[in-house]
């Protein structure tokens, strides 16, 4: 009976169809959704992500990391004392325009890390090296800077290339690979004290203070200790993590968003889908109706109604997580738009197109329970 | 094709099969309640093809869905092959259709997107039998009913006495001693239902099954072995032969 039930879905081409369209779209919907908040919240803690630290210490006030208030750089020495902290060096973070060669300005997240150290730098050199940036007046640029700062030349822009940042200049000796900040301008890399004279002049110029626990110990004690001590805020990196993506979650209209676009999916799924299986058992009322006065249980009829229910989500869900899959593949190649499949996302959006199709299967569920076999009698 | 029917055939010795005695049935609640059956009696011979004719109206369809244990009368005993449907839940009713009875319906009820042998199968399906030996079962039968070469076409391509045939065979590929024809020939032209009512003969002698037929159409008559006459929900009249049948110009 459970291969007639999936030959009758299948047999019927236009529902069968539109149940899969239904289904697949709403996938699309609510994971391309979901990808698209994850992708933008990545783009969030970028800074953290490129320059990996087991501690972050801030002002007290911060929340996130693309708002900084800058701290004194003698608080560097301040953490260094701390008990259990096996190093600490300063780092500067902050959004600032680069002059190109045709006098196009361009915004750069600029970051200058330790020279001693290099605590902060970027984990993949593509061309170029690290120690150059001990050079006077170099910086290292990402590969998305290679493509924003070669506007106005004839060829991209390239390590012994130059350009100009608050009228210093800037001459690239290295490129990196970086995950994409929030503000969508590339990462130019440079030391922490050539980085402070790009910057404008401000009072305070030292954005945080990255630190690591001595061997063995717990980055979240350590963390804990330099608070105590110093008054400071400091973050493992993963609270750093949480703390920056709530802010954003809180402070601005994108969860909303992006939460309409999903909650759009899945009603869209419904809607589509329910309405469309109602249709299939009204139009097969007769049809049921001869099956059940031929001695077909209510619960033969009802299970069927489930596998029938359940295919057509299998399949509309495999097609709908492959486009986004697709897509997502298409949107990282363009490398503009934020995306980030996360595994959670399939196995979350596979769980809604579940009820999805639960709530389908229902509706006809009731039409069937409620389905008199003497109806094939009437004219 | 099927095999001709036994010429003496005397259905009043023959073992009743359907025996209804004081059925009621009402639908609707109040004011606008109809009492569709009044105290009904009715019964029915193993080996017998029965025609339940009347009027628009007079209960004929509401007692075959009775007798076929499709729809719970509010009174009266109900006594079909053995069984007391009367006393009987739900669950075991259903079973006792898929075993026991054969259903042809006036609109064939064949589902559009399984092939014919499919859609034959189906009774066997119901009952639990595996795919493969339903559908051998299935291609025996449109042998039977004269089309085993349509076994593997969709409905929608057979003409309506095709459809009516496959109807037919999906109503005996599991053998039961009781068929249920509701209006079998009235979608059909009179050629096609001259056919299909020899076919209904046929089995009804051969297999000493009972067949009752419910119908609207004079063309058909001479095929009853039995008419039962009802107007008003309740049984008017029992013609007990054909040549009684013949003799009564019933017309409606």
């Amino acid at each position: 009976m459970y291969r007639l039930a999936l030959k009758m879905l299948f047999g019927d081409h236009a529902k069968y169809l539109m149940l899969i369209s239904g289904i697949t779209f709403s996938t699309l919907l609510m994971a391309q959704g979901a990808s698209l908040f994850c992708g933008i919240m990545s783009w969030t803690f970028a800074t953290l992500r490129n320059s990996r630290a087991a501690i972050w210490v801030a002002d007290p006030k911060v929340e996130q990391v693309n708002d900084t208030k800058p701290l004194r750089d003698t608080d560097v020495n301040r953490v260094r004392s701390v008990r259990n902290v096996a190093w600490a060096a300063p780092l500067f973070s902050s959004t600032i325009q680069a002059r190109l060669l045709d006098g196009s300005f361009k915004l750069i997240q600029l970051v200058g890390i330790d020279a001693t150290t290099f605590a902060g730098a970027p984990a993949k050199m593509l061309r170029g090296r690290l120690e150059d940036l001990r050079l006077p007046n170099t910086v290292i640029i990402d590969d998305l800077g290679v493509e924003r700062l070669s506007e106005g030349r004839s060829r991209p822009i390239d390590v012994g290339d130059v350009f100009e940042i608050n009228d210093r200049e800037a001459r690239i000796v290295g490129i990196c690979r970086a995950y994409r900040s929030f503000f969508g301008g590339p990462y130019v890399y440079t030391t922490y004290d050539r980085a402070v004279q790009y910057a404008p002049t401000q009072r305070k110029m030292l954005s945080f203070i990255l630190a690591a626990p001595q061997p063995g110990r717990d980055p979240h004690a350590v963390a804990h200790e330099i608070e105590r001590e110093t008054g400071l805020r400091a973050f493992t990196e993963s609270e750093f993590i949480w703390s920056t993506m709530w802010w954003y979650v809180k402070n601005t209209g994108i969860p909303f968003n992006v939460g309409t676009l999903v909650l759009l999916g899945f009603i869209v799924g419904t809607v589509i889908s329910g309405q469309t299986f109602y249709a299939f058992v009204h139009e097969n009322t007769r049809n049921l109706g001869a099956l059940k006065a031929m001695g077909a249980s209510t619960w033969k009829l009802c299970s069927m109604l489930i596998l029938q229910s359940l295919a057509v989500g299998f399949i509309g869900y495999g097609v709908g997580i492959g486009a986004v899959a697709l897509l997502g593949n298409f949107l990282l190649g363009l490398g503009k738009v934020p995306f980030l499949l996360l595994w959670q996302i399939p196995v979350i959006v596979g769980v809604a197109v579940f009820f999805i199709c639960a709530i389908s299967a229902v509706l006809g569920i009731l039409r069937i329970a409620r389905l008199e076999p003497a109806i094939v009698f009437r004219g | 094709m099927v095999a001709p029917a036994p010429t003496h055939f005397t259905p009043s010795r023959a073992p009743l099969a359907v025996v209804l005695k004081g059925l009621d049935k009402s639908f609707g609640e109040g004011d606008s309640r109809t009492h569709v059956l009044k105290h009904t009696q009715f019964d029915a011979r193993l080996g017998e093809l029965l025609m339940l004719v009347g009027p628009s109206g007079c209960g004929k369809t509401t007692l075959l869905s009775i007798l076929a244990g499709t729809l719970v009368a509010d009174g009266g005993e109900i006594n079909v092959l053995g069984y007391r449907l009367h006393e009987m839940k739900s669950g075991p009713i259903t079973k006792f259709r898929s075993n026991h009875i054969g259903f042809i319906f006036q609109q064939f009820n064949l589902i559009p997107t399984l092939t014919v042998a499919e859609n034959v199968s189906v009774p066997l399906l119901i009952q639990g039998v595996s795919v493969t030996k339903a559908e051998k079962k299935a291609r025996e039968l449109l042998a039977v009913v004269g089309i085993p070469e349509k076994a593997d076409d969709r409905p929608v391509k057979l003409s309506g006495g095709q459809q009516q045939r496959v109807a037919i065979a999906r109503a005996l590929v599991h053998e039961p001693p009781l068929l249920v024809c509701d209006e079998p020939t009235s979608a059909l032209d009179s050629e096609n239902g001259q056919h299909v009512m020899e076919i209904l003969r046929t089995i009804a002698r051969q297999e000493t099954r009972t067949v009752i037929v419910v119908t609207h159409d004079p063309r058909i008559y001479k095929f009853a072995d039995r008419m039962a006459e009802m107007e008003d929900g309740r049984i008017l009249r029992v013609l007990q032969s054909p040549a009684e049948i013949a003799a009564a110009h019933i017309n409606f």
